[in-house]
């Protein structure tokens, strides 16, 4: 979870798996070049557009919270970093493509449309099918069962 | 000593499971029919001998005995008595341990009491209950003994987890515990039937309170973890799709759509492979649920287990039960007849159709959880979280909603919507569904930037509070009878749950603030002002408590203390967040670091009708318990009338 206490396995954990990436990021831990961690943007808007972003990407080094719900340094760093961006006028889809190519497709909640998450995507409309089928098979024949 | 008896009762229980399976399998067949009468007595004996084990277990984590590994793991002499006994399952063995005692004295009590079955159907059902929990023994006696010694006594434990040491949690996993078992003994009703060829009412009367009793045990943990999470994790987030916490969900929704097709069995005839269908599936998610959780597969403050080789046991005994519960199935689903029919416009439809949506939300849950797993194995990370389940699930959730207001309006069997059931069922719907897109303009109209789920969600709950009334209307309410209300009661809770999901996730103010000691900041319609700071012991901690003064709309000053803690054994923080509830929400204060100028961090939140939420959670359970009451209520009182009958004849010397 978010918390510092289980943030050491964690860190562990994710600094196996995604090393290259996450060594250079983790450098910067509790360095003041994370000005928008814990601060709000002034523009209403903006910060709106932020938190919307936030609330999507993944704390890489915590279990399931947002970047937007986490204690964790790097989860600091990361808010900081799209706060940054969104204030500077990037848009919210580019800066998620950033970060996918830093962190993996892992940093972001929203799966990509990419050949291995097709089940995903199929998944809604099988189910939709199968429901369909099912639900026909009961009434389709007027009153049979 | 005492760590010893443990495990020596634990394996006579075992020995007793054995005897169960094998005597009511053998008292099947016609040669072996005087074993039957062994089966009930040793179903209870079995429930003794495990309750004795697990007793023996809390007592080991009451006095600290720091010879027996699992409490050096898990517990340590300072922590407060309650959480010393929450600690013997707050771990992987101690659950585990939780999980056959509740079975075993779940299975003893249905030795006990249950006589409406046919005596072969009942010999069945415990005989499937044994092969269930042999598993579990297995698991127990070979891969995690809780009783195992250390070599060499230690001077003090390691402790439990900060985040754990809380009262709301040390009775969230004996809840879920609960839920997941008493959907167990469905299953081996639903076993017990399909065996002796006897899917009817009868079996569906058996089947039902112990279906309605996991439901609402399970609907009181999810609520109570998500509430947990909320005041907990400090940033104010109720629910993260966590794989824990769908593997709570996972086997709600399938008892929900089991709860609803099983009524349907017990009054109607109707719906009998759907019966016995669900009840196969919603046994298999609390396993799955099981294996996400204890497998070690996910790594959380839930997951405590990290140890592959108990994860490939609990994942074949996965396979064994639900690959056997399902080739049960396949044999004998030809066997099933469909029973009583009913036409497409019919409360049984709407039953049908809404299992089927449930069942589809349930899909989607379960591919989203799993689906991460698969790709990890092949070697890429995917996350799959709010963004993919919210609107996915929405697909099948807002249809189902909308059947939920109309069907308990519809006649069983075959209604007809003219004349004058037009007036009475078509027109107030009508009136509820008009309300709902009024709300729908008027949410788009005033507030700006709120998406799209939100509002439909505030829109559908605004429809449903009316709606889920309406079939009270015309009642003589002292009439009435409980499972009416509970029907009632339940669904209005879904609705005012909804309206408060909408709600926080439309409306909630977030401020993030670095405040000096006098300093003020507006959240929402509050002035939030920070007043001063002071060190604080607990039992086993030590902490920094913020004095925050709030005043709603510049109304009388209340005074708030969120506090940042930390706990030595283990080393550990933990934020204890301060809430402040109103009847229109609930203000969240967290206390963060202090940064290098001396101010400190703090974080707030005003988060409009956001206690709807769990309030509706524990609606949905009331009415879960009221039907329950009902239904008890009513077999007391055909008991107490068939011995009075029975006692008349007897003294008129029939």
């Amino acid at each position: 979870m978010k918390h510092k206490s289980a943030f050491a396995l964690a860190a562990t954990l994710a600094l196996v798996l995604s090393a290259p990436v996450a060594l250079p990021v983790l450098a910067q831990e509790g360095a003041p070049s994370a000005p928008y961690a814990y601060r709000q943007l002034p523009d209403p808007d903006q910060e709106a557009r932020a938190k919307a972003l936030m609330v999507t990407l993944r704390c890489v080094m915590c279990q399931s919270q947002s970047i937007a719900d986490s204690d964790a340094p790097i989860a600091g760093d990361m808010r900081s970093e799209v706060r940054t961006r969104i204030a500077a006028g990037e848009d919210p889809e580019h800066i998620r493509q950033w970060l996918i190519q830093r962190y993996g497709d892992y940093v972001s909640f929203t799966p990509q449309v990419k050949p291995i998450t097709w089940p995903l995507f199929a998944a809604p409309v099988a189910i939709l099918l199968l429901a369909g089928l099912l639900l026909r098979g009961r009434f389709g024949k007027g009153t049979r069962t | 000593m005492i760590a010893e008896i443990g495990l020596a009762v634990l394996w006579m229980a075992a020995a007793l499971a054995m005897l169960q399976l094998i005597a009511g399998g053998l008292s099947l067949r016609p040669e072996g029919r005087q074993l039957a009468a062994l089966v009930r007595p040793v179903a209870v004996m079995q429930g003794v001998l495990v309750l004795v084990a697990f007793g023996a277990l809390v007592t080991l984590f009451v006095t600290t005995d720091l010879s027996v590994k699992l409490v050096v793991d898990n517990s340590h002499s300072a922590k407060p008595l309650i959480f010393k006994i929450a600690g013997t399952w707050g771990n992987h063995e101690g659950s585990m341990l939780l999980w056959v005692t509740i079975m075993a004295v779940a299975g003893a009590f249905v030795a006990l009491i249950e006589r409406r079955l046919e005596e072969r159907t009942l010999i069945a059902t415990l005989a499937g209950q044994a092969f269930i929990s042999l598993g579990f023994y297995a698991f127990l006696l070979i891969a995690s003994n809780p009783f195992a010694r250390l070599q060499e006594p230690v001077d003090d434990g390691q402790g439990l987890n900060p985040l754990l040491q809380d009262v709301g949690l040390a009775f969230h996993p004996p809840t879920l515990y609960v839920g997941y078992v008493g959907l167990s003994i469905a299953f081996s009703f639903a076993v017990g039937a399909l065996v002796t060829r006897n899917v009817g009412p009868a079996f569906a009367r058996a089947m039902r309170p112990w279906v309605l009793g996991a439901w609402i045990f399970l609907t009181v943990g999810i609520t109570a973890g998500s509430y947990w999470a909320y005041y907990t994790l400090g940033w104010g987030g109720w629910w993260f799709w966590d794989p824990v916490e769908n593997a709570s969900l996972m086997p709600w929704l399938a008892a929900t759509a089991l709860l609803h097709s099983v009524s349907v069995l017990a009054s109607r005839d109707a719906l009998r492979a759907w019966t016995v269908m669900l009840g196969v599936v919603a046994f298999s998610m609390s396993m799955v649920g099981t294996f996400l959780v204890r497998s070690g597969i996910l790594t959380s403050v839930h997951a405590f287990a990290v140890d592959p080789q108990r994860g490939t046991f609990i994942l074949a005994l996965l396979a064994i039960d639900i690959g056997s519960a399902l080739a049960l199935f396949g044999v004998r689903a030809s066997t099933v007849s469909e029973g009583a029919r009913f036409s497409f416009l019919s409360r049984e439809a709407s039953l049908v159709f809404n299992n089927v949506m449930l069942c589809g939300i349930l899909g989607i849950v379960l591919v989203g959880t799993l689906y991460p797993l698969v790709t990890e194995s092949m070697g890429v990370k995917v996350s799959v979280g709010a963004p993919y389940f919210n609107p996915v699930s929405a697909i099948f959730a807002f249809p189902m909603l909308l059947v939920m207001a109309v069907g308990p309006m519809l006649r069983w069997r075959k209604d007809r919507l003219d004349g004058e059931r037009a007036r009475r069922v078509s027109l107030p719907l009508a009136a509820c569904g008009l309300l709902a897109v009024v709300v729908l303009v008027g949410v788009e109209l005033t507030a700006h930037r709120i998406s799209l789920l939100p509002a439909l969600g505030i829109a559908m709950a605004s429809g449903l509070v009316p709606a889920s009334l309406l079939p009270l209307v015309g009642r003589n309410l002292r009439r009435t009878p409980f499972a009416v209300w509970g029907m009632v009661v339940a669904h209005l809770g879904l609705a005012v749950a909804l309206f408060g999901m909408a709600s926080e996730s439309a409306f909630t103010t977030e401020r993030l603030a670095a405040l000096s000691i006098g300093e003020t900041r507006d959240v929402g319609p509050w002035q939030v002002r920070l007043d001063g700071m002071m060190p604080v012991a607990g039992p086993n901690y030590t902490a920094l408590e913020a004095s925050v003064t709030a005043r709603y709309e510049g109304g009388a000053p209340i005074v708030l203390h969120p506090e940042a803690e930390s706990f030595a054994n283990p080393p550990g923080t933990r934020n204890q967040s301060a809430l402040l509830t109103r009847w229109n929400g609930q203000l969240y204060t967290v206390l963060g670091e202090q940064g290098d100028d001396g101010r400190w961090q703090m974080r707030f939140w005003w988060k409009p009708f956001v206690p709807l939420i769990w309030v509706g959670g524990l609606m949905v359970a009331l009415g879960g318990f009221l039907a329950l009451l009902g239904r008890v209520a009513a077999d007391v009182r055909r008991l107490v009338a068939k011995d009075k009958i029975a006692w008349r004849r007897m003294r008129q010397g029939r």
